[in-house]
């Protein structure tokens, strides 16, 4: 239920780089295209997507070709906008959204809900709505403009082959995931922990480890093809794709560096080597838990939590982290959807909110508010649901006032949230802080966001106790 | 205690569509965005007695006064909003984001008055009956594709016929005819049905014998002549009754449309195509006229080569006649549950029979109808098919590329409601259903007729008449829209419209004939 918001105009930047990628993709020959050149200034959006999306700029730089050639001729085409441009662009996103993103939804349903003994239809119908009207994906794909939905759309599908339990299609899926957008390795530890699992449960872990690993490998190589002849090729494609001179973030996105800049100058304590390897640390050991819990205990459920876990983990801790970046860990959060379902409505609110001043600066507001509208009513659907957790766990009394304070906080942030929209819309901040409001979206959104990691890690690591308790009960 | 529940999901089926309808607030708008827009500003900015005489603006005033007032009502808050808007001559075609926004959520806003009028219908229904009929009327695709995108006010008033039709439902005759004659003060197409009300009210509600039934007439008469009164009384006082049933009805107007409603009117007009070559072939002389209907209309001129000429008065006759078994109907056995079918039977006539109609016309039946749809398996039939064909038959309103998806999506999305909420109403209805389609019209005779047996399990099917019908659907589509121009270019543009309207037509006069033969066929 994609509802195409292509009236708001597309902006400068992002629309102009795709457009600029197909321009390069189909006049330019494959090698050249991460090779800085006179015909492909690198400088001027230069590609720094893997292989997978150049290709797929091409083959929509032919389609773009056919209708309106001046749109995608080499050098004359820069900064070329016009009505039917950007509507043949905007229909190249929603065909990538309906060909790649439902299906791999529906196959993920499909998978999901047939496992699951006591799923009702209703339940399945809220579900996948829940998945494909996501605000989130709408407006960064359709109205900011980009192709999240095919890397995000193959991630799914292979999630689904994972429960159903077809490792090698799932690794393979991956791959393309991976070579599609350098974004996809925030669910690498969870694909690669829960693989490692189920391959060391079976009597020949090192042949399951064979056959996954050539099978990545395989398929890496056919993607990477043109670019394997020399290290050279390669080395130049990888550069791209990790622009560490970009400094360790950008702008006001709500994850730990940027929030802990506020007191402590990470820019100006350390230089920018150190920082990579800081960054990658606080990663890694943010991952490592659920990455233990998988590897020990691989489960269906305990691989979508450790997604979540994951994307988390990257998304608060990692390198270069863009405010969109929050649709990593949205996506595993709407596949639990049924079974968290408040932190996916938290996630998702506050997700948005992380994301409201980009979307100002683009002038989306009125999709932003209407979508986010559309979703709290399609959440609270008056056909039986409610926000009750489906398996309802008994309450443990000792937690009675932390509950009672808990929904307090949560209410009272939930309203200042919604009057900081309203202030960020139509105050000015003073002239000492120019930034004030996008600091404290910023703080309110990470406060949220750690305390959700938190949670799920929580749950991740109970799972292994639940599996440990049952395991024990077998044996007896 | 079921209706203090069912409020708020009510309210929660308004609240998605308002989210659908505010993300289409950028997209496109018709000339009609302009004409209410001058009207707010005509309405404000001028007295009275130059509402209807004033020609700042081609767009002048048709619609009857009360429109006029509620237009005048709007105005109060646009020129708080931005006095521009209601400029008289500043505010022509004024496209600032301030006029598109509050002109746009005006039609959103109005459309709780058609949620009051669809609240009131199903008060009493029960809870499967009252979602389907509110995924049927306040999700309508129709409804949104002509009000929200095109830029009409349909939505409030047909939020006061459903309260009208609700009250004669529920024997408050009285207070449904008098919600009719302020509807006629609103919009005067809607008068089509006046005769059914006419016979209607007569019968159920004044025929209770000599003295009761004279004061009842008495009080009715009165109370619709007030109400006219209240309408055109100040413009009686200015001396300028004339001039507003000028503005109210131009007949000057040719046959058809620019482009053609799906009526009766498209195949009188293609078997005058077809006879006139054919003639011509003959060697026989035929002139052809001057104003083809291949370009667009202006003008009295009969653009008829062989048949003869059709004029307002021809139509109107054949409006009536095709009423006349509903009024037999009506005045032997007045039944309030009825009166829904009768009406939109009314209106689906003048659909087909009118003069100078609109495709948008079709929402003056096709929302009416959703109420009777609920009541039985074929109904439910009838009216999907019916519900699909009319709003593809508006899809030439939007004709930018840009909206393509977005009317196609409405579409599918609803069609896809419709089919899953009639298949969880409709799982066991094991009645026997013989669909007979016969479809008879002029010399293009072309019955065909099927009757398919009890369906085994019953449910919510689709015969395969119906079903090659909606492919046939998609094909005039896929021709219209991609093998036209791909293989014919630019040479006759007029062929995919002249298809669509053909094509529909055919449906709208199934529909016809099923309501007819539904109307008659009930004891």
């Amino acid at each position: 239920m994609v509802v195409v918001d292509s009236q708001s105009p597309p902006k400068f930047g992002d629309y102009e780089a795709q457009r600029h990628w197909m321009e390069i993709t189909l006049n330019l020959p494959v090698l050249e295209w991460y090779r800085n050149s006179t015909g492909n200034d690198l400088s001027y959006w230069g590609l720094d997507y893997p292989p997978l999306t150049a290709y797929q700029s091409y083959f929509h730089g032919l389609f773009l070709r056919f209708f309106d050639p001046d749109s995608v001729s080499l050098f004359t085409s820069r900064g070329y906008e016009t009505y039917v441009g950007k509507l043949l662009m905007r229909w190249t996103v929603l065909s990538s959204d309906t060909l790649i993103f439902f299906p791999a939804i529906f196959y993920f349903a499909f998978v999901y809900h047939s496992s699951c003994h006591s799923s009702r239809k209703n339940d399945c119908a809220w579900h996948i709505a829940m998945l494909l009207l996501n605000p989130c994906l709408i407006l960064i794909d359709h109205g900011h403009f980009q192709y999240n939905c095919i890397s995000l759309g193959l991630t799914v599908a292979a999630i689904a082959a994972i429960l159903s339990q077809r490792e090698l299609l799932a690794s393979c899926l991956f791959t393309l995931a991976l070579s599609h957008k350098q974004m996809s390795v925030y669910y690498a530890p969870a694909f690669f922990s829960h693989l490692l699992g189920k391959c060391l449960r079976r009597k020949n872990p090192i042949h399951g480890v064979a056959k996954l690993g050539l099978t990545v490998l395989g398929t890496f190589t056919v993607v990477w093809w043109p670019y394997l002849h020399s290290t050279d090729a390669l080395l130049g494609v990888l550069s791209r794709l990790a622009p560490f001179e970009r400094g360790i973030y950008e702008d006001y996105v709500a994850n730990f560096w940027c929030t802990s800049s506020v007191i402590i100058k990470w820019k100006r304590l350390f230089s920018v080597h150190s920082l990579k390897f800081i960054s990658l640390t606080a990663t890694v050991l943010t991952c490592l838990p659920s990455m233990v819990q998988q590897v020990m205990a691989p489960s269906s459920r305990g691989f979508l939590y450790g997604l979540l876990n994951s994307s988390f983990a990257f998304y608060l801790f990692s390198f270069q982290v863009h405010e969109k970046s929050i649709l990593l860990p949205l996506l595993p959060a709407s596949l639990l959807a049924l079974e968290e379902r408040r932190p996916f409505k938290w996630l998702m609110f506050y997700g948005l909110f992380s994301m409201f001043p980009l979307l100002c600066r683009d002038k989306l507001v009125l999709p932003y508010f209407a979508l986010h509208a559309l979703f709290m009513l399609l959440y609270h659907a008056p056909c039986g649901h409610g926000g009750r957790p489906r398996n309802a766990r008994p309450n443990n009394t000792k937690f009675d006032y932390f509950d009672s304070f808990k929904t307090f906080m949560n209410g009272f942030i939930y309203l200042s949230s919604f009057i900081l929209h309203i202030v960020y819309l139509t105050m000015h901040p003073p002239e000492k802080f120019p930034y004030l409001f996008e600091a404290i979206i910023m703080l309110i959104c990470f406060y949220q966001f750690a305390l959700l990691a938190f949670y799920t890690n929580v749950k991740q690591w109970s799972l292994l106790e639940h599996s440990t308790t049952e395991e024990e009960k077998k044996l007896i | 205690m079921e209706s203090s529940s069912s409020t708020p999901q009510l309210l929660w089926f308004f609240a998605i569509a308002a989210c659908v309808k505010l993300l289409l607030i950028p997209a496109y708008y018709s000339t009609d965005f302009e004409v209410h827009r001058h009207w707010l500003a005509l309405t404000h900015s001028l007295p009275l007695s130059n509402w209807y005489a004033d020609e700042t603006s081609p767009w002048t005033l048709d619609y009857p006064p009360f429109f006029a007032c509620f237009e005048r009502f709007l105005s109060i808050f646009a020129h708080y909003i931005d006095p521009q808007i209601v400029d008289l001559h500043n505010g022509l075609n004024y496209r600032a984001n301030s006029a598109i926004y509050f002109l746009r959520i005006s039609v959103i806003l109005s459309d709780l008055w058609l949620l009051y009028g669809v609240y009131r219908l199903t008060k009493n229904a029960d809870v499967k009956r009252r979602y389907l009929i509110w995924v049927l009327i306040v999700w309508s695709p129709a409804l949104v594709i002509v009000d929200h995108l095109h830029f009409q006010y349909n939505g409030f008033l047909l939020g006061w016929l459903l309260l009208s039709i609700s009250f004669l439902q529920e024997g408050k005759d009285l207070m449904g005819g008098f919600l009719f004659a302020v509807l006629l003060c609103f919009k005067h197409l809607f008068a089509v049905a006046a005769p059914v009300y006419f016979v209607y009210l007569l019968r159920h509600y004044c025929w209770k014998g000599l003295v009761r039934g004279f004061s009842r007439l008495s009080v009715l008469g009165a109370v619709v002549v007030a109400v006219f009164a209240a309408a055109y009384g100040p413009f009686l006082y200015h001396g300028q009754i004339q001039q507003v049933f000028n503005r109210m009805f131009p007949f000057g107007r040719g046959l058809c449309h620019a482009y053609w409603a799906p009526n009766f009117w498209v195949f009188y007009i293609i078997l005058d195509k077809v006879f006139s070559f054919f003639l011509k072939k003959f060697g026989f002389s035929i002139q052809i006229p001057a104003a083809s209907f291949t370009g667009g209309l202006v003008g009295d001129s009969s653009p008829f080569a062989v048949l003869p000429k059709i004029s307002p008065s021809t139509t109107l006759i054949m409006v009536l006649l095709a009423l006349s078994p509903c009024f037999i109907k009506a005045w032997t056995n007045p039944q309030p549950r009825m009166v829904a079918r009768w009406i939109a039977y009314a209106y689906t006539c003048g659909f087909l029979f009118g003069w100078h109609v609109h495709e948008k016309a079709s929402l003056h039946f096709v929302i009416p109808l959703a109420i009777v749809a609920v009541q039985s398996l074929e109904d439910a039939k009838h009216y999907f098919m019916l519900s699909i064909v009319s709003c593809y038959s508006l899809f030439p309103l939007l004709y930018e590329a840009q909206e393509y998806p977005i009317k196609v999506l409405l579409l599918l999305l609803h069609s896809i409601l419709m089919w899953l909420g009639f298949s969880t109403k409709f799982t066991r209805a094991s009645a026997p259903n013989t669909t007979v389609t016969a479809k008879k019209k002029g010399a293009q005779s072309k019955s065909i007729e099927s009757s398919s047996p009890a369906a085994e399990k019953g449910g919510f099917t689709i015969g395969w008449v119906g079903k090659s019908y909606l492919l046939g659907l998609l094909l005039v589509e896929i021709w219209g829209q991609f093998l036209h121009p791909y293989l014919l270019g630019d040479k006759f543009p007029f062929v995919p419209l002249m298809l669509i309207s053909t094509y529909c037509a055919f449906g709208i006069m199934y529909s016809w004939i099923w309501q007819l033969r539904c109307i008659i066929s009930t004891a």
